[in-house]
C-alpha cells in the first residue's frame, strides 16, 4: 500500500535512530529521555486502581468528566491566573499532544502558514503538515537564551503567518519566559492577528521564576489555545492525559474532531488526574526540588568541564553547545564509546544545530556517573 | 529555602554526598556548605550519620523488637526522667513518648531473641515506674528510614524519547 503524500512528506523522527542504537547496547545511561524518572504519585495511581475495581471502564463525556474539568479550571485560575469556563472552554485530551494535533486540524486550513518556534518539540512540524498547513520556522538563539521576541518573529517573517506555536518552559532547551518577556510576543500576535498555540506542559517545572501563560496578557486570551496536562508535572506520561483551554469556538471545533476520533480521554487516567489535582501537589513540589538539584549539578559540572551551556531554567533539560561541529556525530560517538545517550539538537529543528539535549530526568547517582563519562570523553 | 534547609535536603537523601557535590546541587560553593554543615553539627541539628542497612543480607542478623511501655508518674518522676533512664541502654535504638493506649514506644535491638527478652525483663520491666511492657518482635522489614527494602522497580522508560 502506498502511504498518502502528506505522510511521505514527514520524515521519520530523528530520535528513532538513537533509540535503536541505544537499545542494542548494555549499560547505557540515558540522558536522552523526555519523561520523568519518577512514577506517578501513589495517590493518583491508587485512584486509578480504585476506579478499575469499581468497574469505571466506560467512556466519559467527549470533553472529559465534568468534575475533572472543574478541577482543571480551578487549578488554572489559582495557579496561573487563567480563567476558563469548565463547561465550554476546557477539553480533556489524550495527552497534550492530542490537543495540539486537534488544534492544528481544527484551526489550520490547507495553505495556512503556521510559525513554529524552534528548537522545539518534535511533533509540531509533522502536525502542521498532516493538517495541510505550511511550516514557517522561527529560530531562537542561544544569545537570547532561546527566548522568543518581537524581533525574532519579524526577522523570520511571521507577520505572514496565521498561527504561531511555541512551548515555554521549552523542550529541548530548558528555556523559560517571564510575563515581561512574553509582552513582545503578545504584541506581535495582536498586531498581525495571529492565533497562538501555547504548549505549557512543563509549566509546573520552573526554577527561577513562576510560570506565566501568554493567555493572561492583554488581548491574548481570545486568540490563544493553552495546552497543559499531567504527564510532566505528575509523572503520568503513560496515562496519556492532557487538556486544552481556549474560547468556546476553538474548543467546540477541536471537540468536533476529538468526538469522532478519540471519543474521550482514557477514563482510568481521568480518575488519576482528578486525584492528582486534589492531593498530589506535595509530590510535585518534591519532584521539582529534585529536578532543581540535578539542574544545578549538571550546569555546575558542565561549567567545570568547560562545556558551554546557557542557564536552563525550566523543564528537565540542559542544552549545552556541542564541542564538535556535528552534534549528531558527537552524540553517536559518545553513545558508542561511553554508553551515555544524549540527543543531538537537530532532532528539534535546524535551530538546534550545534547543541545537545541533556535530560536530567535521571537519578543523581546515574547522572553523576554519566557526567563523569562525558567529562572523560571530551577531555 | 534557606541554605541550611538546602544542605539538609541533600544530606537527608545521601549523607555521604561530598561537600563539592552538595555545593553543585544547591548552587553554592564547598566552603559555604562546609560552614553550614559545621554549624548544623555544632547546634545539634545534625546528630549523626548512619547507613541504612538491609539486615536480611547480614551474616549475623540482629533481633529487633518494638516495645510498648506503660508508666505511672509521681511528684518526683516525670516522663523525661523515665525516658532518660531507659534511653541510656545501648540496646535501645529509639524511644518515643506517644499518644494512645500506652506511653512510650521503644525500639530495641540485640543479638538474639533471648538477649532482647532478658533485656526487657531484667533491665526495663523492673524500673519502678514502668507498670507494663508489651513486646513485638520484628519479623520482616519492608521500609527503613524512608528506603524500601524490596528489589525496586526497573526503569522501563524508552532509553531515548522526544
Amino acid at each position: 500500500m502506498k502511504p498518502a503524500d502528506r505522510v511521505d512528506a514527514v520524515p521519520p523522527s530523528g530520535i528513532r535512530r538513537f533509540f535503536e542504537l541505544a537499545a542494542e547496547m548494555d549499560d547505557v545511561i540515558s540522558l536522552g529521555v523526555g519523561e520523568p524518572d519518577f512514577a506517578a504519585p501513589w495517590a493518583a495511581r491508587d485512584a486509578a486502581i480504585t476506579s478499575l475495581e469499581r468497574g469505571r471502564t466506560s467512556y466519559t463525556m467527549n470533553r472529559g468528566r465534568s468534575d475533572l474539568r472543574a478541577a482543571i479550571a480551578a487549578r488554572m485560575s489559582d495557579r496561573y491566573d487563567l480563567e476558563y469556563d469548565p463547561e465550554t472552554e476546557v477539553l480533556v485530551t489524550a495527552g497534550a499532544s492530542e490537543g495540539i494535533d486537534l488544534a492544528f486540524r481544527a484551526l489550520v486550513d490547507p495553505g495556512d502558514t503556521v510559525a513554529v518556534v524552534q528548537p522545539s518539540y518534535v511533533s509540531y512540524v509533522p502536525g502542521v503538515i498532516f493538517a495541510g498547513g505550511e511550516v514557517l520556522a522561527v529560530p531562537t538563539r542561544e544569545e537570547d537564551a532561546f527566548k522568543l521576541g518581537y524581533e525574532r518573529l519579524a526577522e523570520a517573517g511571521a507577520q505572514e503567518a496565521d498561527v504561531l506555536v511555541f512551548c515555554y518552559p521549552n523542550n529541548p532547551t530548558g528555556a523559560t519566559m517571564t510575563g515581561d518577556e512574553l509582552q513582545g510576543v503578545a504584541e506581535f500576535a495582536r498586531e498581525h492577528d495571529l492565533t497562538v498555540l501555547s504548549d505549557e506542559i512543563y509549566a509546573a517545572l520552573t526554577y527561577e521564576h513562576e510560570h506565566t501563560s501568554i493567555a493572561t496578557l492583554p488581548g491574548m486570551r481570545e486568540r490563544t489555545v493553552v495546552f497543559n496536562g499531567f504527564s510532566k508535572a505528575y509523572a503520568m506520561t503513560g496515562l496519556r492525559l492532557g487538556y486544552a483551554l481556549a474560547p468556546p469556538e476553538a474548543i467546540t471545533a477541536m471537540n468536533r474532531i476529538h468526538q469522532y476520533t478519540m471519543l474521550s480521554a482514557p477514563t482510568t487516567a481521568q480518575h488519576a488526574g482528578l486525584e492528582a489535582l486534589d492531593s498530589c501537589d506535595g509530590a510535585v513540589a518534591e519532584m521539582r526540588d529534585q529536578y532543581d538539584r540535578r539542574r544545578n549539578l549538571v550546569l555546575s559540572r558542565f561549567e567545570e568541564m568547560g562545556l558551554d551551556c546557557f542557564r536552563a531554567s525550566g523543564a528537565f533539560y540542559a542544552f549545552p553547545s556541542c564541542p564538535w561541529d556535528d552534534a549528531g556525530e558527537f552524540a553517536e560517538a559518545l553513545l558508542e564509546e561511553t554508553g551515555v545517550a544524549v540527543v543531538p539538537g537537530t532532532a528539534f529543528g535546524e535551530a538546534g544545530e550545534g547543541h545537545l539535549r541533556v535530560s536530567y530526568a535521571t537519578g543523581i547517582d546515574d547522572l553523576t556517573e554519566a557526567l563523569d563519562r562525558i567529562e572523560r570523553f571530551i577531555a | 529555602m534557606s541554605r541550611r534547609e538546602d544542605v539538609l535536603g541533600v544530606l537527608r537523601e545521601n549523607a555521604r554526598a561530598s561537600t563539592e557535590d552538595i555545593a553543585r546541587q544547591i548552587d553554592s560553593d564547598p566552603e559555604t556548605v562546609e560552614a553550614v554543615i559545621e554549624e548544623l553539627e555544632a547546634a545539634g541539628v545534625v546528630r549523626g550519620y548512619q547507613a541504612v542497612i538491609d539486615r536480611d543480607q547480614l551474616e549475623s542478623q540482629p533481633v529487633r523488637a518494638t516495645v510498648e511501655l506503660n508508666v505511672t508518674l509521681d511528684r518526683e518522676t516525670g516522663y523525661d526522667d523515665i525516658a532518660e533512664r531507659i534511653a541510656r541502654f545501648p540496646q535501645v535504638k529509639s524511644l518515643y513518648l506517644v499518644s494512645g493506649d500506652f506511653d512510650f514506644m521503644m525500639e530495641v535491638e540485640d543479638e538474639s531473641m533471648q538477649e532482647v527478652s532478658a533485656f526487657i525483663s531484667d533491665k526495663v520491666a523492673p524500673v519502678p515506674e514502668i507498670t507494663q511492657t508489651v513486646t513485638h518482635y520484628v519479623m520482616d522489614s519492608y521500609k527503613e528510614q524512608g528506603i524500601e527494602m524490596g528489589d525496586g522497580d526497573e526503569d522501563d522508560r524508552l532509553s531515548v524519547s522526544p
